[in-house]
């Protein structure tokens, strides 16, 4: 919403500057987003008069004329095609300055002097209108200063209004605000009845009041529309953004912009029979204003006449019913729509209209006879005519309730944190244009019609906030009850996860929620992802099921970046649609890639493998304390290696898994190096266990290193809990701390070296005891996994 | 006794040019062992007269004792050489550069989010996190946003279906634990938001921490002096505050929160528009149509709800200057956390 600040002073005028004015409507909650001024920077410029032109003797389209500055007259050439004599027009006379600081100095063009410059409004930073001069009224005074004459030194204040406050959508109701904020009287215009010279009217029936309880219609005969828009009109709306169309188009805009009430004008030889207001039959088209023809639905309220619609209800007119140059008899409407069933109609059809925008926030249903009477006058003045009767059609059940309200005095200290005086209560709610009634305990308040946002107490209070000053009331430090939290020690926090692996290397990522469907599919194509029906854009259209791709691009990115050595983990939900509802799980993922250490004068320059992001896994479960109830082992997953994937388990139940990506898959996405994938369950590692002491041991601890041959396929982890089960109650370590395959070793087979340390909390351990454990190892080895020691 | 002077010559300069532990240890043996040469003297005073004796003795025992220093000292210095030259030879390039795992890093968002989350858990607050996929109820509906209310407009809603959106604030958490608890209570909602908007200064997910207070005796001035509190915490500076009277359907009063620009301290720059001001988040006390909704005595309880977008305070707080970078995962950005 623009509103210029010249229109506003002419209803209540504050004695304070543009920036005081905006930054007070700013803080009343009415935002200013931007002052601008109405005009370009330019000086120079009068009202001039072109006394004669001729074509230029050289120049097909210049002419040299003769134009009257007031007191004298200069030759200006011109390119403009309706330069011509009589014509007003603004002139930059020499040494004036156009905006982009353009001076103005004698010329010659193609030979011929010229004093100076006519202007187009694009020239004066007026408008875009660029293809002629800008035409004054024949009644412009020629000499005078056009910034006076126009009384450019205006501003256009742009107001982003929130949607409940519909009521300011007009200049009525901004200048209603800065009267209640100034204590200053508003001065609105005398809006006299127009009475009726002519006896036509048209039969209106409202076939769906409770959408539409009021409709005023007035017949005007023998407009003359070819009569164009006064300066004054054109100016007012231009700088408050509308473009000037006709007279009959800017007098209803004009009524809009003023007091808030859209209307719209038929062309009433085009109307067949009368008005009917009613809700559209379904599939029944409607060529709009706009050229586009949209085919209604059955919620659309229309104004029909007897045969068809004619206009979309609050929104746009018709085509077939509009006024042309041709029009010489008019049908005004003013209608209150209701607002609830408004809401979303236009959006609907790809709709958003300064009438549709107004209806649906809601319009002061009691205004209509006032607008009509405003437009009917000042169409009578601008394009003659004779006025029908002003009929109005009204559904008085229909029309919004509006309860009174009542304020606890109580309440304000509550909910407020202060005080506020009685008085001040009383001027602050009657300013907005509330009937105030003190009552025992407060006050009981009627609303009026066009306040659509104040219906209980909250509503009266935020008013009585905001005029007052959000800025003016209180601010108090917190206080209460102490009370202990909570804090269950086996929680670990994300927080600390996201250090931990900070500390190792990883950096934390923050990838997006929706995914490339194709990249989703190629990681897992058996789900069915959560998609959108709005995305944003077809790379973005589905929920992902697994964070994994997420990082993945965003490690291509890097790499693609000469970044070759990427470490990102991630946390987030995974959306996995599920039977019966969809789970949102938390969890955590990472990748690595490239080489295993940064690069350095003293470290392995080896690319990092599988193990190194195991082995980052298995830090995290350690913080768990219950790493033993952990388990990895090889299983297949989609777009991972099928030899390179472990799955990992907590206590028998699947909770993520680490691997190789795929080499197709690798080479599908450009992935160039080898790279390395874990996804796992965020609430499996926040588990954790609580610290339990075991005594501490006086005795010496005794190691013994075993050397043994097993099958290929025989998974380590198993082996190593088969030597723990076997091995009795005195082992307290146990490292594999070497693996072999090759020379000396049948082929299909691999040797471990295993260290045993043992201990016993009582006693020094014997080497009988010692040999005894060993042998209940090797036995148990032999017979589950057809161990052989290594000679 | 000229014989003494010389031997003591001899042996001083052979001490003296001893360069390591053993040809000392054969010096003592040679002059001052059993068989050595000073001892040998000690031995040969017998053979003088008594007279003689206790002159000739004191005088080879100022000589032996003389010399059993030297070797001392001698051999102090030979270690102390030997641990110098040992200590230099293992002398390494303390500047290079150490081993090991280089150190990683925190998201800025994260980061944000969990010094936030820190200032209203200090107070009180606990945190709660939701679902992100959300019912249409619980992100409009008890939030007091019926449907084609013009506020729905405002949000730029994903839709899963005609019911299901993805969250577009985390305001349905609190909706959530309200229909669960009963007040008091005081809780921080952080996590992801989605909008479908996406330009230079808006991204289709971004990050949002809210946070509720409902207590009997809750009022503005509270959540004022919260804000104002936390405002200047988060970013260690004293700065003007100023609350701005807006609308949101789920507070009322609702207000919109300016600070003083952190990049021109309220002059004017490219950061705040010219305006001096920063638009920083949007709070209010809470809707009592929202209390009805979650079943909580409109009466009784007053309380206020605060909201504020995490990616807005990072840029603010580090000097960020294009939103899109936090989810670029750009290493040369997130290596600047």
């Amino acid at each position: 919403m623009i509103i210029s600040e010249q229109w506003l002073r002419e209803w209540v005028s504050p004695k304070m500057s543009t920036e005081e004015l905006a930054h007070q409507i700013t803080m009343a909650g009415l935002e200013v987003d931007a002052v601008e001024p109405v005009a370009g920077d330019f000086s120079g410029v009068i009202v001039a008069q072109i006394i004669s032109a001729e074509q230029h003797p050289d120049a097909d389209k210049l002419r040299v004329c003769e134009v009257s500055t007031g007191d004298g007259s200069v030759q200006i050439v011109c390119g403009a095609p309706n330069a011509r004599a009589g014509l007003k027009a603004p002139l930059a006379i020499v040494g004036g300055v156009l905006p982009g600081d353009f001076k103005i100095k004698k010329a010659k063009l193609r030979g011929v002097e010229s004093f100076g410059m006519l202007c187009a409004e694009q020239e004066l930073g007026l408008s875009d209108a660029n293809e002629g001069l800008m035409e004054l009224p024949d009644d412009a005074p020629v000499g005078r200063d056009l910034r006076d004459y126009l009384g450019l030194e205006d501003k256009a204040i742009e107001i982003g209004l929130t949607p409940n406050r519909a009521d300011c959508l007009g200049v009525a109701g901004i200048a209603r605000e800065v009267g209640l904020l100034n204590n200053l009287s508003v001065c609105e215009p005398v809006i006299e009845p127009v009475p009726a010279s002519v006896d036509d009217s048209l039969p209106v029936e409202l076939l769906a009041p409770e959408r539409c309880p009021r409709f005023v219609g007035r017949v005007i005969r023998g407009v003359d529309i070819t009569r164009p828009s006064p300066l004054w009109l054109r100016e007012k709306l231009r700088r408050v953004g509308l473009r000037s169309i006709d007279a009959v188009v800017d007098v209803t805009n004009y009524v809009m912009m003023e007091l808030g009430q859209p209307m719209h004008a038929f062309d009433l030889a085009k109307l067949r029979g009368g008005i009917r207001v009613r809700t559209a039959e379904r599939g029944e088209k409607l060529e709009l204003l706009d050229g586009q023809t949209v085919e209604l639905d059955s919620e659309t309220l229309v104004i029909a006449d007897h045969e068809k619609a004619v206009a979309m209800a609050g929104v746009m007119g018709g085509q077939g019913t509009s006024v042309s140059a041709a029009t010489t008899d008019l049908f005004l409407e003013v209608a209150f729509f209701a607002p609830t069933p408004m809401a979303g109609k236009a959006r609907a059809y790809g709709l958003h209209t300064d009438a549709s925008h107004r209806f649906e926030r809601g319009v002061d249903f009691t205004l209509q006879q006032r607008a009509m009477e405003r437009a009917t006058g000042l169409l009578l003045e601008i394009v003659g005519g004779a006025a029908g009767p002003l009929q109005e059609t009204v559904s008085s059940a229909h029309l919004p309730a509006r309860p009174d309200v009542t304020l606890r005095a109580a309440r304000i200290p509550k909910l407020l944190g202060f005080e506020l005086d009685g008085e001040e209560v009383e001027r602050i709610l009657s300013g907005l244009g509330l009937g105030v009634t003190a009552t025992g305990e407060g006050w009981l308040c009627t609303v009026p019609s066009w306040r659509f946002d104040i219906a209980i107490e909250a509503d009266l209070l935020e008013e009585l906030a905001r005029v007052y000053g959000y800025n003016r009331l209180p601010a108090t430090r917190l206080s209460g009850d102490l009370v202990m939290p909570a804090r269950p020690e086996k929680h670990q926090s994300v927080s600390a996860l996201r250090r931990h692996l900070a500390a190792r290397g990883y950096r934390e990522a923050i990838t997006y929620s929706f995914v490339d469907p194709k990249l989703q599919k190629l990681f897992d194509p058996g789900l069915e992802p959560v998609a959108l029906s709005n995305p944003i854009s077809a790379d973005m259209a589905v929920m992902r099921t697994s964070l994994v791709p997420g990082l993945v691009s965003a490690v291509l990115r890097n790499t693609k970046r000469q970044q070759p050595r990427v470490r990102l983990f991630e946390t987030g939900l995974r959306f996995l649609p599920g039977e019966d509802c969809l789970k949102q799980v938390p969890t955590l993922a990472m990748v690595i890639t490239g080489s295993r250490f940064a690069e350095g004068w003293n470290v392995d320059a080896s690319a990092a493998d599988f193990f190194d992001l195991k082995g980052d896994l298995e830090s995290l479960v350690a913080l768990t304390r219950a790493s033993d109830d952990f388990s990895f082992h090889a299983a297949r997953r989609d777009a991972l290696h099928p030899g390179q994937t472990a799955f990992i388990t907590r206590d028998e139940e699947t909770v993520g898994y680490v691997g190789a990506l795929h080499p197709s898959i690798c080479s599908e996405l450009g992935v160039q190096a080898p790279l390395y994938v874990a996804e796992i369950t965020l609430s499996t590692l926040l588990e954790a266990e609580l610290p339990v002491f075991a005594e501490l041991s006086k005795f010496p601890e005794v190691r013994r290193d075993l050397a043994i041959i097993v099958d290929k396929e025989v998974p380590a982890e198993a082996l190593l809990r088969n030597v723990r089960a076997s091995a009795g109650t005195y082992l307290t370590d146990l490292t594999l701390f070497d693996v072999y395959e090759g020379k000396g070793i049948d082929p299909k087979r691999k040797s471990l070296a295993l260290g045993l340390t043992f201990r016993d909390s009582s006693r020094t351990l014997s080497d009988e005891d010692v040999n005894e454990a060993v042998k209940q190892v090797v036995d148990s080895l032999d017979k589950n996994y057809k161990a052989e020691l290594r000679g | 006794m000229e014989n003494l002077d010389t031997l003591a010559g001899q042996a001083k300069a052979a001490i003296e040019a001893a360069d390591d532990g053993a040809t000392l240890e054969q010096l003592r043996v040679d002059y001052l062992g059993k068989k050595g040469q000073i001892t040998a003297l000690l031995k040969g005073l017998g053979k003088l007269s008594p007279e003689e004796r206790p002159a000739a003795g004191a005088q080879i025992n100022v000589v032996k004792q003389e010399l059993q220093q030297l070797i001392g000292e001698r051999k102090s210095a030979l270690e102390a050489a030997a641990v110098e030259a040992q200590l230099a030879a293992e002398t390494i390039d303390v500047t290079l550069p150490g081993r090991g795992q280089s150190t990683g890093g925190i998201h800025p968002v994260s980061r944000t989010m969990e010094r936030m989350e820190a200032f209203f858990a200090a107070i009180g607050f606990e945190v709660v996190e939701g679902p992100e996929v959300e019912d249409d109820y619980h992100n409009f509906e008890a939030l007091n946003i019926p449907a084609h209310h013009p506020a729905r407009a405002m949000h730029d809603t994903f839709y899963v279906d005609e019911h299901t959106v993805l969250r577009t604030h985390t305001s349905p958490v609190q909706v959530r634990v309200m229909e669960s608890q009963q007040p008091p209570l005081k809780i921080i909602c952080p996590g992801r938001v989605y909008r479908c908007d996406s330009d230079l200064t808006h991204t289709p997910m971004f990050h949002q921490v809210e946070g509720l207070l409902i207590d009997e005796h809750t009022s503005f001035a509270d959540l004022k002096g919260v804000i104002e509190a936390f405002l200047r915490e988060f970013f260690e500076r004293e700065l003007a505050v100023r609350f701005r009277p807006s609308y949101f359907p789920f507070t009322e009063p609702s207000a919109e929160v300016d600070i003083q620009c952190v990049n021109c301290g309220g002059d004017g720059c490219r950061v705040c528009s010219q305006t001096g001001w920063l638009e920083v988040m949007g709070c209010g006390m809470v809707h009592p149509r929202v209390f009805e909704y979650s079943g909580i005595d409109t009466e009784k309880y007053t309380g206020f709800a605060f909201g504020m977008g995490v990616e807005r305070l990072a840029m603010l707080r580090y000097g960020v200057n294009d939103l899109r970078l936090f989810f670029d995962n750009d290493l040369r950005f997130l290596e600047q956390f």
